[in-house]
């Protein structure tokens, strides 16, 4: 199929009405904006329903009474509107309903800017609402990829009976790429008999609840729900490599950067430094055996890890996975700023001991 | 034998953990008789809040969703949009939806959601244990303000009923108790109506019952129904608020 050229929010927007999405209730913030602008159109002329809500919490509310009901659900925002739509999240996982939800990720803390940033790692991979509980997080780094793990994330959620998160730079949603509409493989459809959408002639109620009063049952809940966040990590595994197979020093990084790090490489490559790069695609489950069992390689003899994070968020699971086999340097830029070609190739440099050419 | 009164096909055999004197029990079964009635029971979804009708899902025999506190109007709004023949409804109490869920409630209401809210308001946080509610009366004591609620402190209580009526997509509100058999027959004859104008497209309707909580008012049942009449009445009239006829489209 011909390529097109698409914008990434109003890409993802037309990927998730292609993948068979119901209705869309979202919330104006920048750099997401474009994303109900497009379902405000688009998805109704498909026969869904669009809902632009009061505020980012109803919107997630919205997508649980939907979801709880049986429809395909989704929900976008930014950064501090995710944090709104925390609350809603949990009630999501914790009474099984599944749900798409697009982060396009500007930097903070608070207000911070809307320009990209990647400091909602943890918000995404550690839950940001109460309880335990783990969603799938896919990190595309380009627009193709966001279309293609929009459309699929519909059926991780379907899969697993839980919400699933797609989480993306602000760049990716704001830059214009040329894009394949691919025929994705789609997974087995998934009958919804648990879904609260009216009895009809059933002899049960379907009742959609994340409370479990007693102490006994809530603990019975909580394990099943493990088990299924256990099959999830097993199977949903996401990474790609790059020239890692006699690489000295490995860059662990994710979207927008992950793509600058390309350049770099090239850069470093031209002056005789073996560089690899590994980029988690869910940056939950993390690909950590993998990650692991490379940085154990005797060819590898540092770490670095570039994010859109002052502090580094993502670093933590690159220790957890590397388990101090090799040292660990970090680059962070926020507030919008990106990590330059120079500043990645002066910083592998220093964290080889090596003079900077 | 002939059978002169059964218990509605609306309810489940589950037994109400409502304290004694506690209106929440009626109030569910108005509400079961009138999906039955109205032949909604098969193809209702209910939305039950947080508080003490949390546990309302065990109890109404048809699909229900427990929503995060407040939320219920948006929950109902997200089910109501993507299935828009069927009937449904939130049954909420007054934190929830006066305080919480007021910015949910309140932009239901103006979207004209085509569902019907029950609101039971006992004038207290009844399940966290007798807290001060945005619907307790100036002088009222609670247990955030045991010498009672005042004006400068907490301002005065809300009226939801009066603020919903306030917007055009608010098609229907009226205030009815069930502290009588008189008073419960109004209160049943406006749930009948709330429903039958949600199913005839008209807007979003809203039914609010004025109930006792004797346990954290710490009064009896009989003295819980007086306090209601005398304190809360004269506050919370009695009576359709609002009633638009709407030509259905």
């Amino acid at each position: 199929m011909a390529k097109e050229l698409w914008k990434g929010n109003e890409a993802i927007a037309e990927a998730a009405i292609r993948a068979g999405c119901d209705c869309f209730f979202g919330y104006p913030i920048t750099p997401q904006s474009e994303v109900p602008e497009y379902m405000s159109v688009h998805l109704p002329k498909a026969g869904g329903v669009f809902v632009q809500s009061e505020s980012e919490i109803a919107a997630i509310n919205m997508v649980y009474g939907a979801g709880g009901s049986g429809k395909r659900a989704m929900t976008s925002s930014s950064s501090p509107g995710i944090s709104l739509k925390q609350e809603g999240i949990t009630y999501l996982a914790g009474a099984e309903v599944p749900a798409v939800i697009v982060n396009c990720m500007r930097g903070g803390p608070g207000l911070g800017t809307i320009q990209p940033g990647q400091g909602d790692y943890y918000q995404a991979t550690r839950g940001g609402g109460n309880g335990d509980y783990r969603t799938v997080v896919l990190a595309p780094s380009n627009v193709q990829e966001a279309v293609d793990f929009v459309q699929e994330a519909f059926d991780i959620a379907d899969e697993y009976r839980n919400p699933v998160m797609v989480v993306m730079d602000g760049l990716i949603g704001q830059m214009m790429e040329p894009i394949e509409w691919k025929e994705y493989k789609r997974r087995a459809s998934t009958e919804k008999p648990w879904a609260a959408g009216g009895k009809f002639g059933r002899d049960h109620t379907n009742i959609i609840n994340s409370l479990y009063i007693e102490p006994e049952a809530c603990d019975i809940h909580n394990q099943h729900l493990t088990v299924k966040f256990n099959l999830m990590a097993e199977k949903e595994v996401r990474y790609e490599t790059v020239n890692c197979e006699d690489a000295e020093i490995i860059i662990t990084s994710y979207g927008t950067p992950a793509r600058i790090a390309l350049s770099a490489m090239e850069v470093l490559a031209a002056e005789g430094i073996k560089v690899g790069l590994f980029r988690p695609i869910t940056l939950w489950p993390f690909p950590e055996k993998a990650l692991h069992d490379l940085a154990g390689k005797d060819h590898v003899k540092h770490i670095l890890d570039i994010e859109l994070s002052s502090t580094g968020q993502m670093i933590d699971d690159v220790r957890l996975a590397v388990e101090g086999q090799k040292p660990i340097s970090y680059l962070g830029r926020a507030g919008g700023m990106m990590p330059s070609v120079e500043e990645m190739v002066d910083a592998v440099y220093k964290a080889l001991g090596k003079e900077v050419k | 034998m002939a059978i002169v009164y059964q218990k509605t096909q609306g309810l489940t055999d589950a037994e109400f953990h409502y304290c004694p004197g506690c209106h929440h029990g009626i109030i569910h079964k108005l509400v079961a008789e009138t999906l039955v009635e109205l032949g909604l029971l098969d193809e209702a979804i209910g939305v039950c809040p947080v508080g003490c009708s949390v546990f309302a899902y065990n109890y109404f025999n048809c699909d229900m969703l427990e929503a995060a506190h407040g939320r219920a109007p948006a929950v109902a709004t997200g089910i109501k949009r993507t299935h828009p023949t069927q009937a449904v409804f939130t049954y909420q109490g007054d934190g929830d939806l006066a305080s919480i869920g007021a910015a949910e409630i309140v932009h239901a209401a103006m979207r004209g959601e085509k569902f019907t809210t029950i609101f039971v308001n006992n004038a207290i946080y009844g399940m966290t244990g007798g807290q001060m509610a945005p619907t307790t009366l100036i002088g009222q004591r609670a247990t955030t303000c045991q010498n009672g609620r005042t004006v400068e402190q907490a301002g005065s209580p809300i009226r939801m009923a009066e603020l919903l009526s306030t917007m055009d997509g608010c098609v229907y509100a009226e205030r009815v108790c069930v502290t009588d058999i008189a008073n419960l027959n109004k209160a049943k004859r406006a749930i009948k109506k709330a429903f039958q104008k949600q199913m005839a497209g008209e807007g979003f309707t809203f039914v609010e019952v004025l109930s006792t909580c004797p346990t954290n008012w710490g009064l009896t049942p009989p003295k819980a129904n007086e306090w209601l009449k005398e304190n809360m009445v004269p506050y919370y009239p009695l009576g359709v608020i609002k009633e638009t006829n709407t030509e259905v489209k």
